[in-house]
């Protein structure tokens, strides 16, 4: 054998879908975190409920990246349909570990990499008494066959277990059970031939496994969100879900009863309308929702945009354009959100990276769109949203909320005057009275149709005019209350990477891993649109080359970076782009950047297209 | 073009001390003799002689003539003209966000059973405490003069086409999904409009009001069924309408075999005296039957339909009753206790 190979490298778990083989995933990510290595999954799924493909990958790393890598080290196959193309995927050396039954044949027979071969059917056959249990427990027994070759330790699987389980002993105690089935058929059967290996650290102290879309629901309780409508969409459902669970347990009132309202509607446009009278009416309010539902909502988000209401938005962005596909990641609603809707419109966008933004900037939406007085959305995506992802304990917010410029009955009883639209302050932000106001001008209209400064309609052009740049004048403002971006130069860099979202994690690796071959790099991540200019002038202006990388197919923020910055900027610009629907990996920026792009067998970028076709 | 009149002397003031002059809205931009405004004049007398605070009173309203309509009463009442067909989505939002305020939705036939047919079935569903008023007139005016979708069959178009398709009735689909008040009148029946405004603010949850209420300019021609002619010589009302406000003391005698009492939601009364049948509104097989006898003899019936009061949304939910909008971070920002232990729940078991 080779020597060992440490706390680094990525296991890949195949699947049926409907199987029950998520609880077997989990365990074996929250078992490897027990262990105090920094682990990272990635769950690609299919838009199905049983018998499509799935997989699942766990990338352990030592030094605490966690973004997806192409290369996978140890896979345990046990899906027959996608076997001869799931082989062809593990890195040269790495190991297999298979039911014995399928055929190594074609393109799953390799000289350069380790099989085990295991009889899980007749293992769980002879094994699993539980009949009611089998076909759950069945999946277990790979978690005891993995645990022993690459060395999970047994209490930390009871530890992850009894997490997993919610502390029900019978079950974790039958789930133990069959794992050791699976560890001791490999104990006696399997001589362990590849490098990989496990070894306790203490890198995870401090820490959660968390997905963006609870961070965001997380954000929705503690912003101080009131009214949250939405309709249940793949990848933002479980945001809305969540918001529900935690506004249940955490915002009732003394009498007992919701401080809060939380509706399924009819449809995303029926959402976003109940988001858009609940703002309207004084309340924090939000709906998420994905790009079949952003594109829904455009009307309306026109309407909050022109009658200036505020509204938080959150878009889980998967693959589009129209259905697209459902279950997989992607940063391709950008472009289209920074101006949805017909018009003149230009909206407020924040972009979260982290687990940790998608709290903060979750919060710090609430008080921007009063603020603002305009929908305002968050930017996350499904790998962000429904991957776990190992972050820091969240800092209590302490910041009180900013509910922007509300006049009451005394302040207009003082001022003698109101006029809803009236740039009074020169900022493009007008003053606005929730509807029950009782001083008899606090009262106004709002319409998507043309208006004047007193809110009356018209349709003078000038009139209109004013309105219009008022908006946008506006939006510099807000330009001011941006996250700013952050960059982090190196002396000597002339090559700089701008990314944003969840492409960060993959960035800073793949800087690390260019500075070992002498590739110096800048790095800047844009955190909102729009974003306060200068630093990203200055960023372009210091560097030769800059690449943007996105996970979309049209350059869609350099685009925009383009519109911001000119032409000069534009001829720094190249796109590193990734569209596939899986994360990005770490090595597609690197080989870009240091001008080494190998071609990749599409299988190792495009999982068994075959078989999953004809599910919805 | 003109301010909607009212028949009131000056100086009178309603219980609030307040003149009709203070549920005023701007001029009306639409056309002379439109029933539209005939509502609007009877909306400002109802909450005039109720005595309902304006600035309580959120006016919510979609996309079309009659959508216009809430600029041109009650101005000192916040009002939001939504998109086309939705407003039923931002009435409850704002409902939800302030259960204070008297949520009043002005919609039309195109707004509502066309465009927002959606909307408007999931709104009866829900059962949010509002009015629901469409302004009927079987036609789209704004862009002159397509056939709406409760355009009756056989219905003449002023330029001679006849409408093939079935109308949808508004109401059969409000009792049929839950509604708890509906009612059909007619815009030039004052007597039966203005008690029925009031009893849609003294009950709780939604009240839909289908008001038949013609287009001078596009549906008022021989031929059509929505013509001030033809509703004149159909109307069949269920009833005579009387509303007794909960805060009149005055005790009221009537003859209990030709009159009915009903109670509603604030401590309010109805008086609904029997003309040529023994309806029951509160029987929704019976209503929806009737409904479906009057359209096969093409009689237009009005009055309340359907009355049956249930949960709000608000109850159903369990909503608190202070107005959501107004909590604070005291009330709204959970203590650091709670934030570190959701947080525990998203550890390993370690």
């Amino acid at each position: 054998m080779k020597k060992e190979i440490v706390n680094d490298f990525t296991i890949e778990v195949a699947t049926v879908n409907g199987t029950g083989s998520q609880t077997s995933n989990l365990v074996i990510t929250k078992a490897i975190a027990h262990m105090g290595i920094p682990v990272g999954p990635k769950n690609v799924f299919p838009s199905n409920i049983a018998g499509l493909p799935t997989w699942y990958f766990i990338r352990v790393n030592k030094d605490g990246y966690l973004g997806r890598r192409r290369e996978v080290n140890v896979a345990v196959l046990l899906n027959p349909t996608t076997f001869a193309q799931d082989i062809p995927r593990i890195h040269p050396g790495g190991a297999v570990i298979y039911e014995s039954e399928y055929p190594v044949t074609g393109t799953a027979k390799r000289e350069d990499i380790i099989y085990y071969p295991v009889p899980f059917g007749r293992l769980a056959s002879t094994g699993i008494s539980d009949f009611k249990l089998k076909k759950q427990l069945t999946n277990m027994l790979y978690v005891g066959v993995l645990a022993e070759l690459i060395g999970i330790d047994a209490a930390a699987i009871t530890g992850a277990l009894r997490h997993q389980l919610k502390g029900k002993e019978k079950a974790v105690r039958v789930n133990v059970d069959t794992i050791e089935i699976g560890r001791k058929y490999a104990r006696e059967n399997l001589k362990k031939q590849d490098p990989y290996a496990l070894e306790s650290m203490n890198g995870t102290k401090g820490k959660v496994l968390m997905e963006g879309n609870t961070a965001c629901a997380m954000g929705a309780l503690f912003g101080g969100c009131t009214v949250a409508a939405w309709y249940p969409i793949t990848p933002a459902s479980s945001l809305s879900e969540t918001t529900e669970d935690l506004f249940e347990k955490y915002r009732k009132g003394p009498d007992g009863k919701k401080r809060y309202a939380v509706i399924q509607a009819e449809d995303e446009i029926a959402a976003i309308g109940m988001a858009i009278g609940a703002g309207w009416a004084g309340a924090r309010s939000m709906t998420g929702t994905s790009g079949p539902g952003i594109s829904l909502m455009s009307e309306y988000v026109g309407f909050a945009y022109f009658g200036e209401v505020p509204v938080v938005i959150f878009d889980i962005q998967r693959i589009g354009p129209s259905t697209g596909l459902p279950t997989r990641t992607s940063q391709g609603d950008i472009f289209s959100t920074a101006t949805l809707s017909h018009g003149d419109t230009k909206h407020v966008l924040l972009i979260p990276s982290t687990v940790e933004e998608c709290f903060e900037f979750s919060m710090l939406a609430f008080d921007l769109a009063e603020r603002l007085q305009t929908p305002v959305f968050v930017m996350s995506d499904l790998d962000l949203g429904m991957n776990l992802w190992l972050t820091d304990h969240f800092k209590y917010p302490t910041k009180p909320f900013d509910r922007g410029k509300v006049l009451t009955e005394e302040d207009i009883k003082k001022l003698g005057q109101f006029e809803r639209y009236r740039d009074v302050d020169e900022d493009g932000i007008t003053y606005r009275t929730y509807p029950g106001n009782a001083h008899p001008l606090a009262a106004y209209f709002t319409r998507g149709s043309g208006h004047n400064e007193a809110a009356a309609y018209t349709e003078d052009g000038v009139a209109y005019q004013r309105v219009a740049d008022r908006l946008s004048k506006k939006y510099e403002t807000a330009r001011g209350f941006m996250p700013e971006s952050k960059t982090d130069y190196v002396s000597g860099a002339k090559v700089g990477i701008v990314a944003y979202g969840s492409t960060d994690q993959i960035v800073q690796e793949s800087r690390d891993i260019l500075a070992k071959s002498n590739v110096k790099t800048n790095y800047l991540k844009l955190r909102s649109i729009p974003f306060q200019l200068s630093p990203v002038q200055e960023f372009f202006d210091k560097c030769d080359k800059v690449y943007v990388v996105e996970q979309n197919r049209d350059a869609q923020v350099a685009q925009i970076i383009k519109l911001e910055l000119g032409p000069e900027a534009f001829k720094k610009m190249h796109s590193v782009l990734h569209y596939s629907g899986f994360p990005i990996p770490t090595e597609s920026v690197v080989e870009e950047i240091s001008g080494k792009k190998k071609k990749h067998p599409p299988s190792q970028e495009i999982l068994a297209h075959a078989s999953m076709e004809g599910g919805e | 073009m003109a301010e909607i009149k009212i028949p009131v002397k000056s100086g009178i003031v309603n219980r609030l001390g307040l003149g009709i002059d203070a549920y005023k809205g701007a001029v009306s931009t639409l056309c002379q003799g439109c029933g539209h405004d005939t509502i609007s004049r009877h909306i400002m007398t109802a909450f005039y002689e109720y005595g309902i605070e304006p600035h309580r009173v959120a006016k919510m309203s979609g996309i079309g003539c009659s959508s216009k309509t809430p600029a041109y009463f009650m101005a000192r009442s916040c009002g939001l003209n939504a998109v086309h067909g939705r407003m039923p989505s931002v009435a409850t939002g704002a409902k939800l966000a302030n259960k204070d305020l008297l949520v009043l939705g002005v919609s039309g036939d195109g707004d509502t059973a066309a465009i927002g047919i959606g909307q408007f079935m999931h709104l009866m569903r829900r059962n949010v405490d509002m009015i629901y008023i469409i302004e009927n007139n079987g036609v789209y005016g704004l862009t002159k003069g397509q056939f709406s979708a409760t355009s009756d069959p056989g219905s003449k178009q002023k330029w001679g086409a006849v409408n093939q398709y079935d109308s949808i009735d508004c109401c059969a689909v409000a009792i049929e999904l839950g509604c708890s008040f509906v009612a059909r009148s007619f815009s030039g029946d004052h007597k039966q409009m203005v008690p029925l405004i009031k009893a849609a603010i003294a009950h709780k949850g939604t009240v839909l009001l289908d008001i038949i209420s013609p287009c001078v300019t596009f549906n008022n021609h021989e031929g059509s069924t929505k013509s001030y002619h033809h509703v004149q010589e159909h109307d069949e009302p269920l009833h005579a309408i009387d509303f007794i406000p909960y805060y009149d003391e005055v005790q009221v005698d009537y003859p209990a075999g030709t009159t009915k009492k009903v109670d509603l939601a604030d401590g309010s009364h109805l008086l609904l005296k029997k003309l040529d049948q023994d309806y029951d509104p509160t029987d929704k097989i019976r209503a929806i039957e009737t409904l479906a006898k009057s359209k096969q003899e093409g009689a237009l019936l009005t009055g309340i339909l359907y009355l049956n009061p249930k949960k709000t949304l608000h109850e159903v939910e369990e909503i608190t009753n202070e107005p959501l909008y107004k909590l604070t971070e005291k009330e709204l920002r959970p203590p650091k206790e709670a934030f570190a232990e959701i947080q525990e729940r998203f550890g390993w078991g370690a």
